[in-house]
């Protein structure tokens, strides 16, 4: 009947894309992102087959057996084939997720590493704000009393505190390439995510928690940040850039930051 | 329970009526102007995605304010986002495939004169439509409708007008329409669970029950132990809103240049309780479906379903495990990383069921003899956009692909596939093979099969591509991609959706046409047009009032004896007598 | 004894022959539909128990994770009003023992002092209520007192519900209309009463143990 090659068209073109890799991630800027790349291509092939076989034997099935005049078979089941494909389904299944369980440990559950470069970043309606410890590496207090915008205080530095004075602040996220970064994440309104393609990384920004988000950047180049959870109608503005830089680069910024205080 | 005497009177028959006949279409109605409306918010809304600029003059007229100049302001696109999700979900998808033809079919398929408490049944149909009111009013009062999102996450859905029009008087009665509906879901719980558990008839044990019951019966309980939770997080999103608590809002809140005085809550304890509710929700808008599905296989196959005691199991198994994966929708909220690991774990487990019920269903179709009607049009559809949708589903149960996935087209494709779709295509297939019983009449084939090919066709165009667009990284909730480079080159895509939805929407008017044309003019319906087994074609199309005029029917088979060697037709209808063929064994 | 109106011994009457619809059995009308009013009451209380289970793990985990949590000084009243819905529960079995041994009178006087000490329970919250914010304790002082409002205006609600179950019977009774066939009501009544009864001892002993 018209729907088997309707479905089979389908599947092949539906496959097509996913092959061609017509719309696809871009590059991988760490090692994590490789990581990430081939879980989902294990995870893309496994599915793949999976759906392949299932459409084609649904257009199978569809053409071969439509009423031709001949009576049906007559069968309630086979126990045996279902255990069997029961079983392989749940080996898969749960396979392919123990096979990921690397990559989740060593975002979330792995031991920080104690040089990375803190920085702080500070999610409102609707901007990303970044800041720097200064030449003290202390980040300096800071009151929601004292937030200005306007003057470029986002994050409340209270000018009082001597290790206040000398923290950078920045719109957008500098890090030099192939250092491990800690990044201090809080949100002073509702929730926002911080993701970078490149990276193959979001986190939720919750308002209340103090999130931390381990990383390394091994490939320069600029990369955008969109906020990816829904904060309010500028949403769709909430735009920021990652640079990763080479070390010397991003030490030149730091002190030419520094200096402009 | 009483028998009843034959209601008298346009009201005491159409409007008031104590038949769950007429309350299942009543059901079917709200359903189908719910499902209107969402539809029309979903093409405005993707009108906007690649039309932001554009001046489109009666959107002014509409919008004085929130459409100045004739252009969609960010917060009118996501207040019609958040309502397009809402209407969906609850007033259609969780209302017409178990309130709509369960309430009509669950009575007469177990051999019973009415539902268990006629009087609650009405309430309950009563109630959900006095929610529907409240959630429409939305739209009309000053502010809008809310912009946080079915899912409504505090702090943003919690602290008011401070965090965008529309979150003020918008946002709660949008909350008071949930927990309304909350109420008359639970109403409905309490029907289905008492009449299929007490009122079936003579014969009717549970193995022969229908699989069309028992995943009414599932969703009911579903329903039940679900909705229950999301009015306990109604009520203290609303406390929070208006009585100054703070069940979900942190200290250090600057909101609109205003520090906020509440402290001490938690944001992601309305995630825990509203995806406590709300995957079981997702379980409710699908597994009915499945039912109908595995039905019209059967009988448009003339072969029994393939392993009906498996897919017994696989239904319960759905619905038990149903309620311990929510925190799949959680893995990025900054929740423990190993509870993502459990929730992962178990998610992984729920695709087994469902795979399991896939193979049934061409288990089912393998060796048989299918006439290709309407309905089983849609039920073939069904399951090639439940393998689709659902193979997504492996790549977001992962915590570590989802550090990518999560609130990226891939989700939004995802759960259109199964949801906006697959349960969608249940829908249809339901009408088409009930509508003789219900309406007396005929549908009419050809329509039916030029609306579903355009329509199978048109929804993989619309949302396959968002699976790709996940796949480039393009975020969700986004009224417009202009802002960012990399979501510009996406733009193709987003044109081609949309046009796409401009083409399956207005294809959906031949279905329409379909429906109304038909009641009125259809061909006369036999008794039984599909010679299919189960109780509703033993009784007149449609049937009298009481069901089974008086008479008590005896059931003495399962439900899908078709093609039995020896028997003298390709079917056994539940309640011919024992001595047609020596039943099988199963 | 002669008979009167308030103390005949009724019997019950025999189940109809044939007729009704029964499930997987029974024959008779009633049975089904007692059966089906016990089913439903189940589910009933189902899903209140869900409902307060979402509110316990609110509590809990507000309770854990903050340190702002001041314990709420139960008013004394509460101990006055849990022992009067005690007894009211009390009141309302002995008087279904009553009218299963036919006692129509005895059953009457029961189920009205069951009913009445209901009234009283719900007025004893509400001066409860009245304690608590003349000492200046409101909804949002802190989240105890929000616990505290909560979940007795959520308890509250559902004792409204089963006074209306508890009336109509009470006046139905009153009104010498309780015939065998209104006894599912009066099973179904009480059997929620005594839910909302113990659901209340449990959200005390909640406060007591962690507010």
């Amino acid at each position: 009947m018209l729907l088997a090659p309707i479905v089979w068209l389908l599947t092949v073109v539906i496959c097509y894309f996913f092959i061609a890799k017509v719309w696809w991630f871009p590059p991988p800027i760490s090692q994590h992102g490789i990581a990430y790349d081939e879980q989902f291509m294990r995870t893309l092939v496994i599915t793949g087959v999976i759906f392949f076989l299932a459409q084609f034997a649904l257009g199978w099935v569809i053409f071969r057996f439509r009423d031709d005049g001949r009576r049906a078979s007559f069968y309630h089941g086979n126990n045996k084939l279902e255990t069997l494909w029961t079983t392989a389904t749940a080996v898969l299944f749960v396979g392919i997720v123990l096979m990921g369980t690397k990559i989740w440990v060593a975002v979330h559950l792995s031991d920080p590493d104690p040089n990375a470069v803190p920085i702080e970043l500070m999610a409102k309606q609707f901007a990303f704000s970044f800041r720097y410890p200064g030449p003290d590496g202390k980040f300096g207090h800071t009151d929601l009393k004292l937030v200005n915008d306007a003057a470029g205080n986002p994050f409340g530095l209270d000018d009082k505190d001597p290790a206040a004075k000398d923290d950078i602040v920045s719109a957008s996220l500098k890090v030099p390439a192939g250092k491990p970064i800690k990044l201090i994440m809080h949100s002073r309104d509702v929730i926002h995510n911080f993701f970078v393609r490149e990276l193959r990384l979001k986190q939720d920004i919750v308002p209340g928690m103090e999130i931390p988000l381990y990383f390394q950047a091994d490939t320069p180049g600029t990369y955008e940040i969109p906020c990816s959870e829904l904060c309010g109608l500028g949403h769709f503005q909430m735009r920021s850039t990652m640079q990763v830089m080479s070390e010397a680069d991003f030490e030149k910024w730091k002190i030419e930051q520094a200096a402009n205080k | 329970m009483h028998a009843h005497h034959a209601p008298q009177g346009f009201i005491r028959k159409y409007i008031f009526s104590l038949d769950h006949k007429v309350i299942g279409i009543q059901y079917y109605f709200l359903a189908l102007f719910s499902v209107l409306i969402g539809m029309s918010l979903s093409l405005l809304m993707r009108f906007h995605m690649v039309n932001p600029d554009v001046k489109v003059h009666w959107f002014a007229t509409l919008w004085p304010t929130a459409a100045q100049g004739g252009i969609m302001t960010p917060e009118l696109y996501l207040s019609l986002m958040t309502m397009h999700g809402t209407i969906m979900v609850f007033f259609v998808l969780t209302t017409a495939p178990q309130s709509g033809f369960g309430n009509y079919f669950l009575p007469i398929q177990i051999g019973a004169e009415d539902m268990a408490f006629p009087v609650l049944n009405m309430l309950s149909f009563w109630t959900t439509l006095v929610a529907l009111g409240v959630m429409v009013s939305a739209f009309f009062v000053q502010g809008g409708a809310p912009l946080a999102g079915w899912t409504a996450y505090p702090p943003l859905s919690a602290v008011g007008r401070l965090s965008g029009p529309g979150e003020g008087l918008g946002q709660t009665l949008w909350i008071v329409s949930i927990a309304i509906f909350c109420g008359a879901s639970l109403m409905g719980a309490i029907n289905f669970i008492a009449t299929l558990i007490d009122l079936r008839c003579q014969g009717m044990s549970l193995w022969r029950l229908p699989l069309t019951c028992w995943t009414w019966f599932v969703t009911a309980i579903l329903g039940l132990l679900g909705f229950a939770v999301l009015l306990a997080a109604g009520v203290l999103l609303i406390l929070d809103r208006t009585a100054g608590t703070s069940f979900f809002l942190p200290a250090g809140l600057l909101v609109s240049d205003t520090i906020l005085n509440h402290k001490g809550g938690s944001p992601l304890l309305w995630q825990h309780l509203f995806w406590f509710f709300g995957h079981p929700e997702v379980y409710i808008a699908i597994l009915p479906g499945m039912g109908v599905t595995s039905q019209l296989l059967s009988t448009f196959s003339r072969k029994p379903v393939f392993g009906y005691k498996a897919m017994v199991y696989a239904i319960l198994g759905i619905g038990f495990l149903g309620f311990l994966v929510w925190g799949h929708h959680m893995f990025m909220s900054g929740m423990s990383p190993y509870s993502a690991m459990a929730f992962s774990v178990l998610t992984m487990a729920i695709g087994v069921p469902s795979a399991i019920k896939t193979f049934n269903w061409i288990g089912t179709l393998w060796g048989g003899k299918i006439h290709f009607t309407t309905a089983m049009m849609f039920a073939l559809g069904f399951v090639s956009l439940f393998v689709t949708g659902g193979l997504s589903g492996i790549f977001l149960g992962q915590p570590a692909l989802d550090l990518y996935f999560h609130d990226t087209y891939f989700v939004v494709g995802h759960f259109h596939m199964i949801m906006g779709v697959a349960a969608i295509f249940g829908m249809f297939a339901g009408t088409f093979y009930w509508f003789p019983k219900m309406f007396g009449r005929m549908m009419n084939e050809t329509l039916g099969k030029i609306h579903f090919y355009c329509t199978f066709l048109g929804v993989y165009a619309i949302f396959t591509p968002m699976h790709w667009l996940g796949i480039a990284g393009n975020p969700r909730r986004y009224s417009d991609f202009t802002n960012f480079d990399f979501m510009g080159k996406l733009l193709p895509v987003h044109t081609f959706m949309t046009h796409a939805a401009y083409f399956t929407a207005a294809v959906q008017i031949l279905f329409f046409i379909n429906l109304f044309w038909s009641m009125k003019y259809g061909k006369k319906a036999p008794m039984n047009p599909w010679n299919s087994t189960t109780l509703e074609w033993t009784i007149p199309s449609p049937p009298p009032f009481d069901n089974f005029a008086g008479h008590h029917p005896v059931v003495n088979h399962g439900a899908y004896e078709y093609s039995v060697p020896g028997a003298p037709r390709d079917f056994i209808m539940q309640t011919d007598p024992v001595d047609v063929i020596a039943e099988p064994r199963h | 004894m002669p008979s009167s109106i308030t103390s005949d011994i009724i019997k019950p009457p025999a189940p109809p022959q044939g007729g009704g619809f029964g499930g997987g059995g029974g024959p008779d009308n009633w049975g089904a539909s007692r059966r089906a009013s016990m089913t439903g009451l189940m589910v009933l209380l189902a899903a209140t128990t869900m409902a307060f289970a979402a509110f316990t793990s609110a509590f809990v985990v507000r309770r854990g994770m903050s340190d702002d949590w001041v314990a709420l000084p139960l008013p004394h009243i509460l101990w006055a009003n849990t022992a009067v819905l005690i007894v009211s529960s009390i009141l309302l079995e002995l008087a279904r023992r009553a009218l299963k041994s036919g006692r129509r009178s005895g059953f009457n006087r029961y189920w009205t002092a069951g009913t009445v000490l209901g009234v009283l329970f719900l007025a004893g919250q509400a001066y409860a209520w009245m304690r608590l914010s003349d000492a200046g304790v409101f909804v949002a002082s802190n989240p105890s007192s929000s616990f505290f409002y909560l979940l007795t205006a959520a308890h509250g609600l559902h004792i409204i519900g089963g006074l209306a179950a508890l009336a109509y019977v009470d006046v139905q009774a009153l009104r010498l209309r309780l015939g065998p066939s209104k006894r599912t009501a009066v099973d179904v009544s009480a059997m929620f009463w005594h839910f909302v009864d113990g659901l209340w001892v449990y959200l005390l002993v909640l406060f007591l143990v962690w507010g």
